[in-house]
């Protein structure tokens, strides 16, 4: 038997990571400012969203989603309710977000005309972390219900954020939520993300998370802002 | 348990590459780092999956794993032990910096050249 070694040298998800390149592209051309919200089912990424939806439009920010899940579009009614444009994207089992659902759900959507696109990936703490879907800003959330050492049972994901958000702040005290325990395990994971303490019910720190968000707009769509009544 | 994606991905990135579709894939070997988030076992059974009825379905699959390594500002780079300590072992500074760890590639794959050689006496 002939045998040969190819070498191939090639990234696996690369038909991913090329496509989430080009959207990056575009994303930057028409100044939106695109998160990727990664945490467990039932962390409050809706919840929170909707809060942060609402608050936008209330101050003139063109804010939009696409919220990702196994089944039904309950979240994308729910969040619609914000006024913002949502588009559910159905995974049918998927366990995470590929950009070339992002690509396919944005058409017919002008670019120009969004300042910050929130895309909630699927509720899960492991895949989505692999793949790229062009954002700028990976969140990755955990809520005072969960175990204060999740960050450290799931590095990848927390590690890999840029922006790390805690929920349901407003119930802390009643779940005995060890805040300094909690910060010392994603500091040990993640030394430099900032870190946001929300509450959707009672609106804190829903704005610290948007400015964050919206942190490096561009001036035409600053100037946009400031312009809108 | 995204590998079975992962598997399929790297299945049909072998197939693209093959010099003929009947080509017999012998071995493929991957680099998977640490910080990927892949289980190398789950991997495994993904693969044996995804490869069933394609020139990939006797392939080996070697799985290299690659360690974390941060970059220190003070010492350099260093490799890291545990994706839960993302702190420089020589002094101890936390880092989240990182240069080496993360790696999802295909490295080469190994191909029966057997009916390609005949080929080439064939027609020489």
């Amino acid at each position: 038997m002939t045998t040969r070694i190819v070498d191939l040298r090639k990234g696996i998800l690369e038909k991913n990571d090329l496509l989430a390149q080009s959207l990056r592209g575009r994303f930057t051309d028409a100044g939106v400012r695109v998160s990727n919200w990664v945490s467990s089912p039932g962390s409050g990424k809706t919840a929170l969203l909707e809060a942060l939806l609402t608050t936008a439009v209330e101050r003139g920010i063109s804010a939009a989603a696409l919220v990702g899940d196994c089944a039904t579009d309950n979240d994308a009614i729910r969040l619609a309710r914000s006024g913002a444009p949502v588009r559910q994207i159905v995974t049918e089992s998927m366990c995470h977000l590929e950009s070339e659902m992002i690509s396919t759900y944005l058409e017919g959507w002008d670019l120009a005309t969004i300042d910050l696109l929130v895309v909630e990936n699927v509720g899960n703490l492991v895949c989505p972390t692999a793949y790229d879907l062009g954002e700028d800003t990976r969140v990755a959330l955990i809520s005072v219900t969960e175990g204060e050492d999740k960050p450290l049972k799931y590095p990848q994901l927390f590690h890999s954020a840029d922006v790390i958000v805690i929920t349901k702040t407003d119930i802390a005290a009643a779940v005995e939520w060890d805040r300094d325990a909690a910060l010392a395990a994603i500091r040990s994971v993640n030394p430099a993300a900032p870190i946001v303490e929300t509450s959707a019910r009672t609106g804190d720190g829903v704005l610290d998370l948007l400015d964050l968000l919206i942190s490096t707009l561009t001036p035409t769509h600053s100037t946009q802002l400031q312009e809108a009544p | 348990m995204h590998e079975l994606s992962v598997a399929h991905a790297v299945v049909s990135t072998v197939l693209d590459a093959l010099p003929s579709p009947d080509t017999r894939v012998l071995q493929v070997r991957l680099r998977v780092g640490e910080l990927s988030g892949l289980v190398p076992q789950a991997l495994e059974f993904a693969y044996d999956v995804a490869a069933q009825g394609t020139p990939l379905a006797d392939a080996v699959l070697v799985i290299e794993r690659s360690p974390i390594i941060i970059a220190c500002s003070t010492c350099g780079d260093q490799p890291i032990a545990s994706a839960t300590d993302f702190r420089c072992p020589v002094c101890g500074e936390p880092c989240g910096d990182v240069v080496g760890g993360k790696e999802l590639e295909i490295l080469d794959i190994t191909l029966d050249d057997t009916a390609l050689a005949n080929a080439d006496l064939v027609g020489a």
